[in-house]
């Protein structure tokens, strides 16, 4: 079996690679360095695409599990599958670059405002639901199973917020978080613009290529049940 | 179901059948309740020991400390929940009844809280003896949110260990997947633990948030569930 070349994620690979050379370019060389925080504010623009990104991948993935649910269709677990690796992917990002971030601008690496934990709890629970499709073995098993999951993980999103929310706000917040996304206008807007179209352009490369290779292997399975058949 | 009034008998009797099956397997094993309560006590005990407390720091953390135990400890009965189901082949018994599948949710559901609330209730005097605290202040209030911290818990817990169920490695997956999930539940029933412990900050908030979480949490397993049972 030869598979054609995919134009459409080559395509989306190309536009991606264009656009991270223009985005580092912007952020790099073009944008004004911010004034209070300095260099390390630079992250802001990779670290707010990756975060928004990432939510966006979780909202996705209880889309496909619910439409998973009612057709029962492979494609739609694929689509969960891959859409939730590249989620904790850029939630990983995420919380990778707020430390680098937080550390020279706040003087801590970790702070339990809401977002950051929010953020980590999310991580927590879709790291579970991969490890979940990691120990099952029967596919349509699985399939379902982590279709619940993954209507019952994103159910929880505004009721984890809300709880992290009201307990945070009972204590007094240690920082106050710098004046991210709020106000920021003019070279700082058009390079967070061109950042996040860049972010958005990569997470569906990545997802098409992630896509495709389940579909490989899953191509693979067949052959191999085939091979055993007529072994057998 | 074929209309809404035998659909109504036949719910609850399936969730009453399953209940009273897993009462009487457990009135004859005691394994559930033996494997929690003998671990969420050694939870209490090796905080004692890691910690080294006062009364008053006690009284201040002995909220969390009691939900940390009743958390690990439930986590074990309601491993044992769905594991029992298995270990017969009972899960294909389950499957192939003719019973209302959110029944056998709502019935399984039932039994973990009564479970889990048996150990929670015979913790809490224990609780208090240990830790020097005192329990009665507002002791009403306190096993209210003990039922509902409880139910909330449980409300995953159950369709989780569903779940866990049919996985390699099912001991390990149902905490890794339950214990994020339940984050909400948690923080909200430590809050008002708090206060029933004698805390002053008004827990309005957070014991709406129970409410909350335990209505939309039996409502989506109980809605989610036939999908883990049919496969």
């Amino acid at each position: 079996m030869t598979s054609a070349p995919d134009k459409t994620g080559i395509l989306l690979t190309a536009l991606a690679l264009i656009a991270m050379l223009v985005s580092l370019y912007l952020v790099f060389m073009y944008v004004p360095t911010e004034t209070t925080m300095g260099e390390v504010q630079k992250i802001f623009y990779f670290h707010v695409p990756s975060a928004w990104l990432a939510f966006l991948a979780f909202f996705l993935v209880f889309v496909f599990s619910v439409v998973y649910l009612m057709r029962h269709e492979k494609k739609w677990d694929n689509l969960a599958a891959s859409t939730a690796e590249i989620g904790v992917l850029f939630c990983t990002l995420v919380l990778i670059t707020g430390p680098i971030w937080a550390k020279p601008v706040w003087g801590i690496w970790w702070t339990w405002d809401a977002r950051l934990t929010l953020t980590l709890v999310l991580w927590l629970i879709y790291v579970g639901y991969l490890m979940l499709r990691y120990y099952m073995v029967d596919p349509e098993r699985k399939a379902t199973f982590a279709a619940v999951l993954g209507i019952v993980g994103f159910v929880d999103v505004p009721l984890v917020y809300f709880s992290i929310r009201w307990w945070r706000t009972q204590h007094p917040q240690p920082v106050l978080a710098g004046g991210e996304g709020s106000g920021i206008e003019g070279p700082m807007l058009l390079t967070f613009v061109v950042c996040l179209a860049t972010f958005t352009v990569m997470f569906f490369a990545l997802l098409r290529y992630r896509y495709r290779l389940q579909e490989l292997r899953d191509a693979l399975d067949e052959l191999h049940d085939r091979v055993d058949h007529s072994a057998g | 179901m074929t209309f809404a009034f035998s659909g109504a008998i036949g719910m609850w009797h399936a969730i009453t059948t399953i209940f009273w099956k897993d009462l009487k397997i457990e009135l004859r094993t005691k394994e559930a309740f033996s494997a929690s309560f003998v671990f969420a006590l050694m939870v209490l005990v090796i905080f004692n020991f890691t910690l080294n407390l006062t009364t008053e720091e006690a009284t201040a953390m002995g909220a969390g400390f009691l939900w940390i135990a009743f958390a690990f400890g439930g986590v074990l009965a309601l491993n044992r929940s769905f594991a029992l189901e298995r270990d017969e082949n009972c899960l294909q018994g389950l499957q192939l009844a003719p019973i209302d599948r959110g029944g056998v949710y709502l019935g399984k559901c039932l039994a973990n809280v009564v479970f889990m609330l048996i150990t929670e209730l015979i913790l809490l005097p224990l609780f208090a003896v240990f830790f020097n605290v005192d329990i009665t202040a507002r002791l009403g209030y306190l096993v209210v949110v003990l039922v509902l911290g409880t139910i909330g818990f449980s409300a995953v817990g159950t369709l989780f260990s569903a779940i866990a169920a049919h996985t390699r490695m099912r001991e390990v997956i149902l905490p890794i997947l339950l214990l994020p999930a339940a984050v909400p539940v948690l923080i909200a029933a430590v809050e008002c633990t708090t206060y029933a412990l004698g805390g002053d900050a008004s827990p309005a908030l957070w014991f709406r948030l129970l409410v909350v979480y335990d209505v939309i949490f039996l409502t989506v397993s109980f809605l989610t569930f036939g999908f883990i049972l049919q496969e």
